[in-house]
């Protein structure tokens, strides 16, 4: 079996000047708000003082890239060699979805000049669920670019190098895992401070553990997904056999999720709200659905090879996962009386323009890098 | 022999039992915490305001803060804010009901409060935040915020259940706000510029042991007798008489999230003053015992890591023959 190899071709076509062309737009919207201030271009307000960027942006695009670090975690972990051949994609788009969250982090925090306070000893609060969030993420994104580097290398020629970086890969191998399981779950706890002001429905102690086993699920759906629209937009095979293991773990999750709500719920004594006309309870039952619809689909092995099925699944799985996380965060976010909170044009198209930036570096990458799996050929019609 | 398969089983033990403590019984493990013995607080008694505001022009004066600019119904008003914001650390906010006309009365009435930091026993923006921007004061209890580490993330302003930390969202080199008790008088002997201004006692400062033997004294008096009310800060010079409020059952501060230095005393629901309502558990006790649980002095991360390094070590060294590709 052949290594992975870069895609080759053109870089720019149409689809990646329309791409450049969002992240044009959102960055004239940004000199607005690194001139002017958060106020100018945001709806942001003292009774929503976090919006879009940080739900959306990096809570989760951080969670999309969970592919990298479960995908690690079955290939070298678990030692299944036959996961060898994703995991390149999977890490960059890891990389890509922490670069994001950490670029939205700078542009939505006030005071941005001093955003490297949280590493300053004399400044950390270890008390902070959001100072291990900030400083796990930030290891983790350097850690990424260690796991990705050899792929660099390869593409140099550097073997001498290479082979001495993956000497000492497998401690950050191991630490990046350890890392995103440590922030992704905190990403859940970040609300427990919150308290009353997050809905019933929403705040509870299991938050960490259901952020957890949700963004396992939206990792793995993110590199089905990636998975799916490489085959079909670069003519290459489609992995129907890996894709299909992965969604069955992503299936189990999602159970394993729906159950832990539930009986989290009921020990609460809150299942009553669910039926309630409010609109975390509405968002509840999307989720819902949309976690219950990978359960239902996948039923039958026969059904895990159908790559339809595991599309639709993939999409769902991470679409509850998109859902949840914006509702625990926004929706059911309520500080009193008065308050309102809908994203601006302006940072809605920041954050348009950051995923465009986070595709056109995964296209330009595997176009140059080594990093899809090669064509097999006859192998998978 | 130390197994692939046991090391996993450790592993997953390890987090499950991590994850269950965080979950199970130890949610509160670490308790509220308690307010200094000299913490140093507020009594506002809504049945003494008159609403003249006299306090929210003392607090901008003493505080540099800013001068705004209110459109009213009655026309546009200089430095007459609604509500607390990144240019306004105090203010007076009326309720009414009906035809508004008598004081401190449920139906057809209207009554004051007061809006600004409760100075928190165990307060949720401090366990916020990330950089010790925002600090309590191990002497006055005072919730002080230092600007200098400060980077700007607003998980205080979320975190805060009264919404008192505020953001100037207006300004490109933003800064918190919130009410600091005029701590930075204290040095010239003066005290809370809103409690020292205050003509009728309505918002009085003092040591939060002498704040609550007052609270306990007022409750005690039958409405609608006489009594002398101090004025500025407990235990000064400064008194008159005045008379006893019909007071509701319910002292505002005293057990909300595990108690505040600012207390409130009201003849109408808190409710309706748009008080929240909160748990006497305080939010940041349940969030540090649960991050103290999974985090204790990183054992189980550090092993986590040392299990999984050792898994990925045998995993890459199994895989690469000598000198072959990966």
């Amino acid at each position: 079996m052949t290594g992975p190899a870069p895609v080759g071709g053109r870089i720019w076509n149409r689809f990646t000047i329309a791409l450049a062309a969002l992240i044009g737009l959102a960055i004239v919207v940004l000199g607005a708000r690194f001139y002017y201030g958060l106020g100018a271009v945001t709806n942001l307000n003292d009774g929503y003082p976090w919006g879009l960027w940080i739900a959306f942006d990096v809570v989760v695009g951080s969670a999309l890239g969970a592919g990298g670090f479960t995908v690690a975690f079955m290939t070298y972990i678990l030692n299944r060699g036959e996961y060898h051949r994703i995991i390149r994609p999977a890490l960059v788009a890891a990389l890509f979805g922490y670069v994001q969250a950490t670029l939205a982090v700078i542009i939505d925090v006030g005071r941005y000049w001093d955003v490297w306070h949280v590493i300053v000893p004399r400044y950390a609060q270890v008390n902070s669920v959001l100072f291990e969030v900030a400083v796990c993420i930030m290891s983790y994104t350097i850690v990424l670019f260690i796991e990705f580097t050899p792929v660099v290398l390869e593409k140099l020629g550097w073997t001498g190098a290479k082979r001495r970086l993956e000497k000492v890969l497998f401690f950050f191998i191991a630490i990046g895992v350890v890392l995103p399981t440590m922030h992704q779950s905190s990403l859940g706890t970040v609300l427990v401070v919150f308290g009353p002001q997050v809905d019933p429905i929403y705040q509870t102690n299991l938050l960490p553990i259901l952020f957890l086993v949700s963004c396992i699920g939206m990792g793995l759906a993110t590199v089905v997904v990636e998975g799916t629209v490489s085959a079909l937009a670069l003519a290459r095979p489609f992995e129907r056999e890996l894709l299909g293991k992965l969604m069955r773990i992503g299936q189990i999750l999602a159970a394993t999720f729906l159950v832990a709500r539930f009986v989290d719920l009921g020990i609460r004594g809150a299942l009553p709200l669910l039926f309630t006309a409010r609109a975390p309870a509405v968002m509840f039952w999307i989720e819902t659905a949309l976690f219950l619809t990978p359960v239902l689909l996948l039923g039958t092995a026969a059904s895990r090879r159908d790559p339809q099925r595991l599309f639709v699944s993939a999409l769902t799985m991470a679409l509850g996962g998109i859902v949840y996380r914006l509702s625990a965060y926004l929706v059911a976010y309520d500080t009193g009386t008065g308050w309102t909170y809908f994203p601006s044009m302006g940072e809605i198209v920041v954050t348009i323009g950051l995923v465009a930036a986070e595709i056109l570096a995964f296209i330009v990458v595997i176009k140059l890098l080594p990093v899809l799996p090669p064509a097999r050929g006859a192998e998978h019609g | 022999m130390l197994t692939r398969r046991t090391l996993l089983k450790v592993v997953a033990g390890g987090a499950g039992a991590a994850a269950a403590t965080s979950v199970a019984g130890t949610a509160h493990a670490r308790g509220n915490h308690g307010m200094p013995e000299k913490a140093l607080g507020l009594l506002y008694d809504g049945t003494l305001c008159i609403g003249c505001r006299a306090c929210i022009s003392a607090c901008k004066s003493a505080n540099d803060m800013p001068a705004e600019h209110t459109a009213l119904a009655i026309g546009d008003y200089w430095d007459a804010p609604l509500d607390i914001s990144g240019k306004t650390l105090n203010v007076i906010k009326c309720w009414k009901s009906g035809t508004g006309t008598h004081k401190d009365q449920v139906e057809n009435g209207f009554a004051f409060t007061k809006v600004s930091c409760m100075h928190c026993a165990d307060p949720s923006c401090v366990s916020a935040c990330p950089v010790s921007a925002m600090t309590k004061d191990p002497t006055t209890g005072i919730v002080k915020y230092n600007i200098e580490p400060c980077i700007g993330c607003r998980y205080c302003v979320a975190a805060c259940p009264f919404g008192v930390p505020r953001f100037t969202f207006d300004q490109a080199f933003p800064k918190i706000s919130k009410c600091q008790l005029c701590q930075h008088r204290f040095g010239e002997g003066k005290y809370a510029a809103c409690a020292e201004v205050c003509p009728t006692g309505a918002t009085l400062y003092g040591p939060v042991a002498d704040l609550k033997a007052e609270v306990a004294r007022r409750r005690s008096l039958a409405p609608g007798t006489r009594t002398t009310f101090p004025r500025g800060r407990v235990g000064g010079t400064d008194s008159y008489t005045g008379t006893v409020g019909k007071y509701v059952d319910h002292v505002y501060g005293e057990r909300e999230i595990g108690g505040t230095q600012v207390m409130h005393l009201s003849g109408v629901p808190f409710a309706l003053l748009d008080k929240p309502r909160l748990p006497d558990v305080a939010p940041a006790s349940v969030s540090e015992s649960i991050q103290h649980a999974i985090y204790y002095g990183l054992l189980a991360p550090f092993g986590f890591l040392a299990a999984l390094s050792l898994l990925a070590w045998r995993s890459i060294r199994r895989e690469t023959p000598p000198g072959g590709e990966p």
